[in-house]
């Protein structure tokens, strides 16, 4: 018989490894379904790893992917530290992508750093504005911001699809319904071979840091996060910062949008976001809700998106293996919570059997 | 076979993680029999009877039931051998009536023949002393009337061996004194009850038999008649205590505090404060008597500002403030403490260390964006060492600290702010004997300061003891206010019941 018991306090160490053997155990049972496809898993895995990380060059892709995965992850923990369950990242990335691509197509002839300045400004007030409003939904009315914040998603999605087979769309780009390219003044320079978006992602990551551990607005966005009653009780107005860090939360997630536009595609259209929002969520629950994890978590998951694009051509499986493996991995991250919590030890029913009825 | 025995539970051991709960516990009941089982917070008494009622498993030891043992795997099991529970919480189904209420989840015919239940639900309750009205709705009923049908239930099913968590937490103690006749009776009809209480007088007047629990383990079990509560009190604690409470005299100052006809609904629009009058004074301790929710919460939370008031008026220095923010509150400089009921769910963070904790009430003072936890360190440092806190350190989340320690968290950190006002709900609920003094000198102290104490008690011997005036609360009325040095235990406990004419509950 196994049992369950409750750990009374588990060391950093032990929980670090039980997380850890969640993705060993994600990578075995991946393994079991790309057998069943007849391939062997530990080529695959070998060249997914190869795909990732194998050249500077690859190296280099894994990273751009990894940038707006750190942006946003960072975005949504600040919601989630409230317990504000904010799956709007998709939405929040592209309405900040929309909110940078006014100035660059509407001053193309701006200074660089003064129109990428104005980018950056106007994207993060864009996903903002766009957080701010299943925020003010649930200040006002008591919605659920989770089904909310998802419903934004596909607002923002159809909006952006709206202006680029409408109005946005590119007269000189013979039909093809696309917005037009940026100005090079509207593209973010590279750093390294690696476009600048990596020094953002290092900022925020410092900056939110710092700001959720050592700031009042960051105390209190944990009291709240741990108890409603309590943060009334200490005189928290919870409605100033509930809007207020779902302004930061989305405006974090539009910086993402506006890299995203600015360097990699260098246009907006509705696929930039390119389930970004959605695999953050799943990064930042990876990583406890500590800024300083998200990176390794996103980097991990950046190479995971990579490495799957890859072995789509060098196996002739479909990207769908991969995130198969993305799903498993949150999968057993999520189970592995149970085992943090409590552990399971063998034991014999040992209930005395004595004949007692002669006491009686 | 007619079996002397009823229940015999030999070598009981139960762990929760590191925590022995149990550890090799034995307990007798016999037919017949009132049993008591006494120990304080945290001694196993709930573990031992929730595995006598299948709820857990024992890691080890035997259980016999009328000389046979069982091996219970589920409450399904508990059942099966007559064993019923009252739980201090009633589990009742408030839009049915008392007679819906005993029949669900009995077996029995698919139509249900009406006159021959009500004649049987009839025959029981006179059986046993229990007035009842099997077509009443719960929602009508008084907490006394709700707790007979919770024992009819369990009387229904034919249950003759019965546990009882806490059974007079929520009545007044006329209503206390008609349960313990009904228990008397149902003793004499030959069942075996046990009860599960902390509160020694109930013990003396009630059972036939105490079995003491301390810290997992059986200490003795005794014959109520030949002890005394200073004995049991030894048993309980492990040491000699001395059970009175201290009231010092201070002289009173002025009036600090006065609540004006205070109105207030809850959330369904049910009115829960009528019309409440009363003033603190500095250098008085004003106690707040009442069967449990009869606003308690309410009248604390108004004057912390946390409850929607309706009419009424709060005046503090001149100054109305109702409709104020707690945040409001200790921005106009009103040092106001508030101990509430929910140590961990409102007064304190419970995955947060102690300097976090104490922050909540500190961060208004800091003026930078950025918190300076320097400071703090030092105090909370001092407070470890002032009352004697046992934590691993200033950095250790408090939930994993004991109950009393976490209470001298909270306290510590109100009364360090030097309020004027202090305002305390069950600000013993759960602690040790030896904690529940210490937080009574802290309230002594304060008050030698002069500071206006509000106090919300549940047991009325404290009450008595600590006090200089009790306010009577039934139903969010308040039914006067009585001079703690005067007054006695059953004046208090009609007044709670609503009146000097005590209501037919029961």
């Amino acid at each position: 018989m196994f049992q369950m018991i409750k750990r009374a306090k588990i060391s950093k160490k032990e929980s670090a490894l039980i997380r850890l053997s969640a993705i060993v155990l994600a990578f075995l049972f991946s393994g079991l379904f790309i057998l069943l496809l007849g391939h062997n898993p530990i080529n695959v895995y070998i060249s997914m790893f190869d795909g990732a990380f194998g050249s500077l060059y690859r190296l280099k892709e894994t990273i751009t992917i990894t940038i707006p995965l750190v942006i946003t992850s960072i975005g949504i923990m600040i919601a989630f530290k409230m317990k504000f369950w904010n799956i709007g990242g998709e939405g929040q990335i592209l309405m900040g992508a929309f909110g940078a691509t006014i100035f660059a197509l509407n001053m193309p002839e701006l200074p660089k750093f003064i129109l990428l300045s104005l980018m950056l400004v106007s994207g993060f007030i864009s996903g903002g504005l766009w957080a701010l409003i299943p925020a003010i939904f649930k200040v006002k009315f008591g919605t659920n911001e989770t089904i909310i914040t998802l419903m934004l998603n596909y607002i923002a999605i159809k909006w952006i699809t709206y202006l680029q087979y409408g109005p946005m769309r590119d007269p000189s780009a013979l039909g093809f319904p696309k917005i037009a390219n940026f100005s090079d003044n509207a593209i973010l320079p590279s750093l390294f071979g690696i476009h600048i978006g990596w020094i953002f992602a290092v900022i925020i990551v410092i900056t939110v840091s710092i700001f959720m551990k050592k700031s009042k607005w960051g105390y209190k966005i944990s009291v709240i996060g741990e108890s409603f009653d309590t943060a009334r009780y200490a005189g928290i107005n919870i409605n100033r910062v509930v809007l207020f860090s779902m302004f930061l939360s989305g405006g974090i997630c539009g910086i993402a949008g506006m890299i995203e536009a600015s360097a990699v595609n260098q246009t907006l259209n509705y696929s930039i976001s390119a389930g970004y929002g959605f695999t953050a969520i799943i990064t930042t629950w990876l990583s406890g809700l500590m800024p300083s994890i998200i990176i390794p978590v996103s980097l991990l998951f950046g190479g995971l998106v990579k490495g799957g694009n890859f072995i789509q051509t060098a196996f002739l499986i479909p990207k769908a293996a991969a995130q198969i493996l993305q799903s498993m991995i949150l999968f057993f991250a999520i189970g592995s919570e149970f085992f943090v919590n409590y552990k399971l030890k063998y034991k014999k029913r040992n209930y005395t059997t004595t004949n007692e009825k002669e006491s009686v | 076979m007619n079996q002397k025995v009823f229940v015999k539970m030999k070598d009981i051991c139960k762990s929760f993680g590191s925590v022995k709960a149990n550890n090799l516990v034995n307990f007798e009941v016999n037919k017949g029999e009132v049993h008591a089982l006494l120990g304080e917070n945290g001694a196993g008494k709930s573990t031992l009877m929730n595995m006598l009622s299948g709820f857990y498993k024992p890691d080890s030891g035997s259980v016999f039931i009328r000389g046979k043992e069982i091996k219970f795997n589920s409450p399904k099991d508990a059942i099966n051998e007559k064993i019923g529970m009252i739980h201090q919480h009633y589990k009742l189904v408030d839009v049915q009536t008392a007679k819906e209420n005993i029949i669900l989840g009995q077996k029995g015919n698919l139509f249900v023949n009406n006159k021959k239940l009500s004649k049987k639900i009839y025959d029981i309750a006179n059986e046993y002393g229990l007035p009842i009205n099997p077509d009443k709705k719960i929602y009508d009923m008084s907490i006394g009337e709700k707790q007979s049908v919770e024992i009819l239930k369990v009387l229904y099913e034919g249950n003759d061996i019965l546990i009882m968590d806490e059974p007079t937490a929520v009545l007044t103690p006329q209503e206390t004194k008609k349960l313990f006749q009904i228990i008397k009776n149902m003793a004499s009809k030959g069942c075996a009850i046990i009860i599960i209480t902390h509160k020694l007088n109930e013990v003396m007047e009630v059972s036939d038999r105490v079995t003491i629990l301390r810290k997992g383990k059986t200490i003795t079990t005794v014959i109520t008649k030949e002890t005394t509560p200073e004995l049991l009190t030894n048993l309980m604690v492990g040491k000699s205590v001395n059970l009175s409470i201290k009231r010092p005299e201070v002289i009173k100052s002025e009036e600090i505090l006065k609540v004006e006809n205070l109105f207030a609904k809850n959330k369904n629009g049910v009115k829960v404060l009528n019309n409440i009058s009363f003033s603190l004074y500095g250098g008085e301790i004003l106690g707040v008597a009442g069967v449990a929710n009869s606003g308690q919460k309410e009248i604390c939370e108004s004057i912390a500002g946390l409850y929607p008031i309706e009419s009424g008026k709060i005046i503090y220095e001149n100054d109305d403030i109702v409709g104020k923010t707690p945040g409001e509150i200790i921005n106009k400089g009103i040092s106001m403490s508030f101990i509430p009921e929910d140590r961990l769910g409102m007064g304190l963070v419970a995955s947060m260390d102690m300097i976090d904790n104490y922050l909540l009430k500190e961060f208004h003072n800091q003026k930078s964006i950025f918190l300076d936890r320097n400071p703090i360190l030092k105090i909370c440092n001092k407070m470890i060492e002032d009352l004697q806190i046992v934590t691993p350190g200033v950095n250790h989340p408090v939930k994993q600290l004991s109950g009393g320690n976490i209470q001298k968290v909270l306290i510590g950190r109100e009364i360090n702010t030097n309020p004027k006002i202090l305002i305390t709900a069950y600000a013993v609920r759960g602690l040790d004997i030896g904690s529940c003094h210490t937080i009574y000198d802290l309230i002594n102290e304060q008050k030698g300061k002069g500071v206006a104490i509000m106090f919300i008690g549940e047991d009325l011997d404290i009450l008595l003891q600590l006090c200089d005036k009790i306010l009577v609360l039934s139903e969010g009325t308040v039914m006067g206010i009585v001079d703690a040095r005067t007054t006695t235990k059953e004046t208090i406990g009609h007044m709670m019941a609503g009146g000097l004419n005590s209501k037919e509950a029961y």
